[in-house]
């Protein structure tokens, strides 16, 4: 039954950062008192935005629904307590550009009040699996490990490939980060308890839990858990970066490679974060929306390390009080891991599903040399965990050479950052993807413009031309039937017989020229009628 | 009778096989370009630039007469680069302004139609005496709305940049990668 699972396999070359781990390894999850404004983005994952269903002024309980799935892929948005909705405003986001995002800004009223519908299910392991994607669908849960894909699309097995093994993702392969190991080390429980509805949702039963060899708590807590829960094995992997990632995981645990713009699916595989597990469970059991989660909050810049297991949109700068404040000299506050984190510039920027992370770096934990020439040391092409050439990706993306992109197969990066990390040069290679992936996207966008326009263009040109040719008709048929009036009126004194006078001018314009019958005659005729 | 059908048939076969023939072998190449100038402008036929059409546009800037490259004001400094780089001349100085849209200022809005049947592309909606719109994803920043309109309620507006449409800039580069 089930594929060979070996630890033994490993992915193309991989690097071993720096762990930091130590920070905050040893420190339980624990909770933060509620603050004084949530800021809830109205996006939070891949795919559609969501639509707000709350007015400003109104009252909600926790749980709620305040934004409504935009799609199939998208997931709706919950208040995450209970309070007011203050306001739905923009409000600086996690994005990249630092633009703002559509957010409600929600003030808790101290209560926590769960809304009283939120019921989990009974038996759920006899229900249809459509039933638990429902419900995993409407409690909008999210791929926590910072993919943040809506989880009941990757629970739908496609109808041609059914899934032979479920891999749960508590790799944490980044550095810094512990909130994926602080929950396997506390809930084992709830996160098996999360897989088996999990596995019922694919109707699958093979499932491995894949965690890195640097987390022992981890490993035998899990263990224990695994023993009592039938068809789930526990994995232990040698520490190597970007382990984490899905296709990098399915390489190693499987030996299976995901096809070049392929999906886990097509290969039988289907990979989900520990954190995403916990998130289900919640929901199937308790019928609880995805509310919070947890947050490391670290790096040598902070005060006193945590994992903060957080309400929603909560400002980061409320976090980092919580942790006691920043360090003189912090250089940088990240979202998210080094390595593919995002730097922040505001920290009024909320928590969001995909955040595993805040970390505050100094100055010997960030780089900060400039760019210089690239030395062809072939080190980035020697590390790249999808075998690509990052420096010949980069040189392309630097000159625009748009349409030579594909050649060197950008679209399959996915800006891991490891390439990044070993250039001697500190070549910024993944700014330089991003900003390739992004011409790209800019390009077909225009294409698909510039399509609807001459679409839309050539449509008007035809109806106008279309109109002017009715009107002519018209003018034409008015004119021969004047015409034959005055001949009937002129013939009238003669016996009948004269057929102008009865037929209708039809026969004088091509009918099949105009679609939908004349008008004009139907009119005189249905005047004539007593 | 029968001879009557048989010559009728047989003379437009061989005329028709003719008449075949020739488009094939005397077939004229358009020139290609005009074609790829053509595919430079915006195709939504504004007429901003003078002449009836894009196509005809390109068809004048691939002719012998030497005529501005900058006309196209949708395209704006993009297209006018594109025009210049396709027929081998320098970019000439044009008005440079991000890409815009039109929008009607639905309270000074008297529902007149006019701009309705002024837009090549049909991105404004509305009925008589009602207050017209624009749907800003089909708008090609030509501006032909914008004369038609008695009231003077249309405006060109630039387009703001959202977390949807940004894109990331190109790294300073202090170093050469190759």
């Amino acid at each position: 039954m089930g594929i060979m699972i070996s630890a033994l396999r490993r992915f193309h070359g991989g690097v071993h950062p720096k762990e930091y781990k130590e920070l905050s390894r040893h420190c339980a999850i624990e909770g933060i008192p509620l603050p004084e404004r949530l800021y809830v983005p109205f996006h939070q994952h891949i795919g559609a935005p969501c639509d707000p269903c709350v007015a400003p002024g109104e009252k909600v309980l926790k749980g709620q629904m305040i934004g409504r799935a935009g799609g199939y892929v998208s997931a709706p948005i919950h208040a995450p307590t209970s309070g007011t909705i203050e306001a739905i405003v923009e409000h600086v986001a996690g994005h990249p550009s630092g633009l703002t995002m559509l957010c409600a800004v929600l003030v808790p009223d101290g209560n926590d009040q769960w809304h009283p519908d939120l019921k989990g299910l009974v038996d759920p392991l006899d229900l249809e699996p459509q039933e638990i994607r429902d419900k995993i669908r409407d409690a909008g849960i999210v791929g926590l490990g910072g993919a943040t894909f809506p989880s009941h699309v990757k629970l739908t097995p496609s109808k041609t490939r059914p899934v032979e093994v479920l891999l749960i993702n508590g790799a944490e392969c980044e550095p810094y980060l512990t909130c994926d190991a602080r929950l396997m080390e506390e809930r084992f429980a709830e996160i098996t308890d999360g897989i088996r509805y999990m596995l019922h949702a694919l109707q699958t039963t093979q499932c491995v839990v894949c965690i890195e060899d640097n987390k022992p708590g981890a490993i035998q807590a899990m263990t224990k858990a695994a023993k009592e829960t039938r068809n789930i094995q526990v994995l232990a992997l040698p520490v190597m970066y970007p382990q984490g990632a899905e296709k990098q995981l399915i390489e190693v645990v499987t030996g299976r490679q995901v096809p070049s713009g392929g999906l886990p699916g097509d290969i039988g595989v289907i990979v989900h974060n520990v954190g995403t597990a916990l998130a289900v469970r919640e929901a199937i059991r308790f019928g609880r929306p995805l509310t919070h989660r947890v947050v490391t909050v670290t790096g040598q810049g902070i005060a006193r390390p945590a994992n903060l297991e957080v309400p929603i949109g909560t400002p980061v700068q409320t976090l980092i009080d919580r942790c006691g404040g920043l360090k003189s000299g912090v250089k940088k506050v990240v979202m998210g891991g080094p390595m593919m984190g995002l730097a922040l510039n505001d920290l009024q920027v909320p928590v969001v599903k995909g955040t595993s992370g805040i970390l505050a770096l100094m100055a010997n934990e960030t780089v900060q040399k400039p760019e210089g020439p690239c030395i062809r040391c072939g080190n980035c092409v020697r590390v790249c965990p999808l075998k690509l050439t990052p420096c010949e990706m980069a040189w392309r993306a630097r000159h625009d050479l748009l349409d030579q992109l594909g050649d060197v197969h950008l679209q399959d990066c996915c800006e891991c950052g490891t390439c990044a990390y070993v250039c001697p040069s500190n070549i910024p290679l993944v700014h330089y993807f991003r900003y390739g992936k992004f011409a790209l996207a800019a390009q077909k966008r225009e294409k698909e413009k510039t399509a609807l326009t001459k679409s839309r263009s050539a449509a008007k040109e035809a109806r106008v031309a279309a109109e002017k040719a009715e009107k002519e008709r018209k003018k034409e048929e008015m004119r021969l039937a004047m015409e034959a009036k005055k001949k009937a009126a002129a013939a009238a004194p003669a016996p009948a017989g004269e057929n102008q006078a009865t037929t209708p001018p039809e026969e004088h314009a091509p009918a099949a020229a105009r679609p939908g019958g004349s008008v004009a005659p139907r009119v005189a005729r249905e005047k004539n009628t007593p | 009778m029968i001879e009557a059908i048989l010559s009728m048939g047989g003379l437009a076969l061989v005329s028709g096989l003719g008449l075949g023939y020739a488009a094939i072998k005397f077939h004229v190449e358009g020139n290609p370009l005009v074609e790829s100038l053509t595919a430079a402008l915006p195709a939504s036929n504004c007429g901003n630039c003078g002449y009836p059409g894009c196509h005809a546009y390109a068809e004048a800037l691939a002719g012998e007469e030497k005529i501005s490259i900058g006309l196209c004001t949708p395209g704006g400094v993009p297209t006018m680069e594109s025009i210049a780089s396709l027929l081998g001349v320098e970019p000439v100085a044009m008005e440079a302004h991000g890409p815009r849209v039109a929008f009607i200022h639905e309270e000074k809005c008297i529902g007149c139609t006019a701009c309705i049947k002024a837009c090549p592309v049909e991105a404004i909606i509305g009925a008589n005496k009602q207050s017209h719109t624009v749907v800003a994803e089909m708008c090609t920043d030509c501006a032909a709305c914008v004369e038609p309109c008695p009231v003077d309620c249309i405006e060109m507006v630039p387009v703001t940049t959202s977390i949807y449409t940004w894109q990331w800039n190109k790294p300073d580069g202090s170093g050469t990668i190759h």
